[in-house]
């Protein structure tokens, strides 16, 4: 079957002329527990192919699930952190379907009572506005496992030669996060989706309970759109669009499903109620295979688990130890270094921030560890095509190169030398200083002879010096670093050469 | 398995070992008077004579490991040869029904679709039962995924009433009561989720339990209804089921449904129970239990039992427990509901049958294929109720209803026990039926479980001990006694001061003779 890409004939602008949009959006996020949900598993990505299993991940028969107390925790810490409300007694659900990489063929999940609900959280927008996002819910579950579909056009399971399964990831401890609608956005629909996700993103990343990358799947994004026209209550017929795996797509997909809604609509047609897919490359949706059957999961409650009722005093202890909320953080970090709204930008931007921060933590002065971040080791991580978090050096390191800058020992030439010798692995700064030989010649004794050395080989220049050409000077200071192997201070070697032509 | 009528006639060594109880065998295998390897042969010896052929034997055996009981047994000869602490039914042989996970013997859960299956991990008790010397002869007969009152529902043929070769051994653990009560195993594990080893204990004359729902872990019970579920020991006597009750009982990080409470006294309970006093014990009959559908013969019998108790100095009142008439219909709901998800793991991928994998099917079709082909008529009649009961447009009135139920029968078991410590009934409303005589009558197979069900909807400790026989057929009858949640010892005690009362006065044997076998070939 080939998918049908619609073209989206409308701007926002063009679609708000005529309608509300409402947006309702799911966010999946991996748990980044040492073990999975419901066994002992290690909870790791990129492993061998079914290396982390178990029987009970694997759902052979008669194995039973245990809960991951941590996984429990952090969910609590969520929704806290989303301003929800913890349920004194919730429970796991059973979520039946048949999927091959779902191995007991139901996904245990929790469905008429979440463990948290009802919060919202404050959006930074662009201009500087915040939105409330009213959160609906958002509760435990397990992940699949993966499926690789070979052959066949698509890479889906329709059509393919065979399939392979890895259930490594099966059991995953995974958060639904769920928005309450929506609505009110207009034409900043999609710049609010993307704004949620974003800062969602940032929460959690400030909680440290997931890895948070879109790119690898720790953070998945369901965003369902509806149009209802102006001036009326009730919701129009939704969409729900997956495999939106950036935070710009999530933008780009609700743009295109408005367009795609009002092009519909306007011709006269109907909106189908269907999942749909994103495409990265092209930036459109196109309809899945539809469902031949109206899905009916027949949740009723997981038999297997009893009762989840954290006490208050544990969920207290949680509350209290919250971490600031990220642009709260940015904004304290702003006054307090001083920095323009634009710098703050590109340090967030370069997913630079946290690592400035702890930088200045580990006692670097807070402009020297922005200014390494921000451009020596930029460009080194362009160069190596990762972010730069994945950098091999930590705040740690980068503050200690600073101290050593800072207390003469190295120039800031011989500085970048020791982080390149770090991001080679060559060791710890000091490791790489001594490795390397690097640390700046400070030995006067041995500098004054190299500086007389130079401009003995130089008679014509030092004789240009001392007539008063202080500016010749340059052309020994530099024979002198060439001869140093550019570890001496030159700023002293230029005193040294005017003293010594005096 | 081979059949071979010259064994039958084993030396009376053998036969004297195969008819002891199992407290009797470790006695004397801890005194060294017999060895753990002579007693497990005797059993195999007796499996030989009497389990086969598959189309006329007891056929309690799916799957029997001689060689593994053999190692098993002289591993526990020689750990009592050291003179080292040893658990106190080390050396004794025991069977297992097979929807419990064995890493050296397979698990078919008597089901094509299991068929062949080398599970890579042992159930909690079989771990248990290992650790305490116990010896595995094998694997026991039920039906499919334990849904049946008969075994008749096994993909590998029916197992036999060892007191009549021409009727059912109860069910679904039918396997592991004819095995004990034909001599070929004085021990068995059972699971209970309807009756499941109470009603097979009642119709074969032995004892069974099904302990308080979460004294006894199901971790490697391969799940019918996880909420219903227990595994439970079936034995000859009442001491014998409380001491296999001890080695498997007790909390277990694996299954989250297991309870943290010590395990009730149960060893000490029978034991005192046998002394035969029963003064100040409230013992209520439960009202409902008798009528229509009821054979004169089985509710003589259970009369008789009441008398007994009194004699023996319980303060005998009768009980209404009205909501009990909701027990049937709410339990043929919650728990093929619960079924139809467990049982959705079967699905070709991963383990088991495998139809239509020939390029040409997809994925899906290769699911309905293989379940088509794999699973039995019961099992799809249950998976097809559980899943119309839990869909969307019947969930409140089916599911929901059903749980409601479930709710009112714990209420009038609550305020039975208020006024009373045990409550006694008959364990089946009649003795053992003709094999083939229920099997195209579900509805009258499902009545085989109206006195045992309550007990699995609430979740409290309930056992079947032998009752004489039935006037009618001269089959066994069982008495059903029922305690609280946690308060299994009781019900212990109460069954041992019975089984001590009419010790002796049963005419019979203890195991038959199975001479029926031979006029039945």
């Amino acid at each position: 079957m080939t998918a049908t890409v619609e073209s989206a004939p409308y701007t926002v602008e063009e679609v708000c002329e005529h309608f509300d949009p409402v947006m309702g959006l799911e966010v999946h996020v991996e748990l980044n527990t040492d073990t999975k949900m419901f066994c002992g598993c290690a909870n790791a990505f990129g492993a061998e192919p079914n290396t982390n299993i178990c029987p009970v991940c694997l759902g052979l028969p008669g194995a039973l699930p245990r809960v991951n107390g941590t996984a429990v925790e952090s969910a609590i810490t969520i929704g806290l952190a989303l301003n929800c409300q913890v349920r004194e007694r919730s429970g796991f659900a059973r979520k039946n379907y048949f999927y091959p990489d779902m191995p007991k063929n139901f996904q245990i999940s929790q469905y008429e009572d979440p463990i948290v609900f009802d919060g919202y959280l404050d959006v930074p927008l662009d201009d500087g506005g915040t939105w409330r996002v009213e959160i609906e819910r958002a509760h435990m579950e397990e992940d699949t496992g993966k499926s690789l579909h070979i052959g066949g056009a698509t890479g889906r399971i329709h059509g393919a030669d065979y399939s392979l399964l890895d259930y490594n990831r099966a059991g995953v401890p995974l958060i639904e996060i769920v928005t309450k609608p929506i609505v009110g956005a207009g034409v900043r629909a999609p710049e609010v989706a993307r704004a949620y996700v974003t800062a969602l993103r940032d929460v959690l990343r400030g909680l440290a309970v997931s890895d948070v990358r879109m790119d690898q799947g720790s953070m998945r994004c369901d965003a369902n759109v509806s149009l209802k026209p102006k001036g009326t209550e009730e919701f129009g017929t939704r969409t729900e669009t997956k495999n939106v795996n950036s935070l710009r797509s999530v933008e780009r997909a609700v743009r295109y499903e408005m367009g795609r809604h009002a092009g519909v609509l306007l011709s006269g047609g109907t909106i189908r109620q269907e999942t749909r897919h994103f495409d990265e490359q092209s930036g459109t949706t196109s309809a899945g295979r539809p469902k031949e059957t109206f899905a009916d999961y027949r949740f009723f409650p997981e038999p297997d688990l009893p009762p989840l009722e954290p006490s208050r005093d544990w969920v207290e202890s949680l509350r209290a130890g919250l971490p600031e909320r990220p642009w709260e953080r940015r904004a304290r970090i702003q006054t307090e270094w001083g920095l323009s709204d634009e710098e703050l930008r590109d340090l967030v931007n370069a997913e630079a921030l946290d690592l400035v921060a702890d930088t200045v933590d580990a006692g670097a002065p807070p402009e020297a560890a922005r200014s390494w971040w921000v451009s020596y080791l930029a460009q080194q991580a362009n160069t190596a095509g990762v972010t730069l978090p994945e950098l091999a050096i930590t705040p740690v390191q980068v503050a200690r190169v600073v101290a050593l800058v800072g207390e003469g020992t190295l120039t800031n030439k011989l500085a970048r030398q020791v982080v390149d010798g770090v991001l080679a692995g060559e060791g710890e700064p000091d490791e790489v200083v001594s490795g390397r030989g690097l640390a700046v010649v400070s030995d006067e004794s041995a500098l004054t002879t190299a500086v007389d050395e130079a401009l003995a080989a130089q008679p014509d220049i030092a004789e240009k010096i001392r007539a008063g050409k202080t500016k010749a000077a340059g052309a020994i200071v530099g024979a002198v670093m060439k001869a140093t192997r550019g570890q001496a201070d030159a700023a002293r070697v230029q005193e040294l050469v005017l003293e010594r032509c005096r | 398995m081979s059949w071979d009528t010259q064994r039958s006639g084993a030396g009376p060594v053998d036969s004297e070992l195969v008819s002891l109880d199992a407290a009797e065998l470790a006695r004397r295998i801890h005194a060294r008077e017999v060895s753990s390897v002579e007693v497990t042969r005797a059993h195999l010896e007796r499996i030989e004579a009497v389990d086969g052929p598959a189309e006329s034997g007891v056929h309690a055996f799916l799957h029997l490991d001689a060689d593994g009981a053999l190692a098993a047994a002289g591993a526990a000869d020689r750990a009592i040869a050291d003179g080292g602490p040893v658990s106190p039914l080390a050396g004794v042989p025991i069977a297992l029904k097979d929807n419990l996970t064995t890493t050296d013997m397979p698990t078919t859960c008597a089901s094509r679709i299991l068929e062949g299956w080398r599970p890579p991990y042992d159930a909690t008790v079989v771990t248990r039962l290992r650790a305490a010397g116990l010896v595995p002869l094998g694997k026991t007969n039920l039906d499919e995924f334990a849904m049946g009152s008969s075994t008749e529902n096994s993909a590998f043929g029916p197992s036999r009433n060892p007191w009549d070769l021409t009727r059912i051994p109860g069910g679904s653990g039918g396997g592991s009561s004819s095995a004990v009560a034909a001599g070929e195993s004085p021990l068995a594990l059972g699971s209970d989720t309807g009756g499941s080893i109470r009603q097979p204990g009642a119709v074969t004359g032995t004892v069974g339990v099904k302990p308080t729902y979460g004294t006894v872990s199901r971790y490697g019970l391969v799940a019918f209804s996880s909420s219903l579920d227990q595994i439970g020991p079936c034995a000859r006597s009442v001491l014998d089921a409380a001491l296999l009750h001890e080695v498997i009982g007790g909390k277990d990080a694996n299954d989250q449904t297991s309870v943290s409470a010590p395990l009730p006294p149960v060893v000490e309970a029978a034991q005192a129970g046998a002394r035969g006093d029963l003064a100040g014990v409230r013992v209520g009959v439960v009202s409902e239990f008798s009528g229509e559908g009821y054979h004169s013969g089985v509710l003589a019998a259970f009369t008789d039992a009441v008398r007994v108790l009194g004699e023996l100095g319980a303060d005998v009142v009768e009980v209404s427990c009205p909501s009990f008439a909701y027990a049937l219909p709410a339990y043929y709901l919650i728990a093929p509901s619960e079924a139809s998800s467990n049982l959705a793991r079967f699905d070709a991928m991963r383990y088991g049958l495998r139809v239509g994998d020939d390029g040409e099917h997809a994925a899906d079709e290769v699911m309905s294929l293989t379940r088509e082909a794999g699973f039995g008529a019961e099992v799809k009649r249950r998976i097809m109720i559980g899943t119309h009961a839990l869909s969307a447009g019947s969930y409140d009135a089916l599911y929901g209803k059903a749980q409601k139920a479930r709710t009112l029968i714990v209420r009038d078991f609550t305020a039975a026990f208020e006024t009373c410590d045990v409550l006694v009934s008959p364990t089946t409303p009649t003795t053992a039926f003709a094999i083939g005589e229920r099997s195209d009558d579900p509805l009258a197979m499902y009545l085989a479980d109206l006195c045992t069900i309550p007990s699995n909807l609430a979740g409290n400790a309930a056992l079947s001990v032998p009752c004489g026989r039935s006037a009618d057929d001269g089959l066994p009858v069982g008495l059903q006694v029922m305690a609280p949640a946690l308060a299994d010892d009781r019900a212990y005690r109460v069954a041992a001061a019975y089984e001590a009362a009419t010790a002796g006065s049963a005419a019979g044997p203890r195991i038959p003779e199975l001479r029926a076998l031979e006029t039945s070939r």
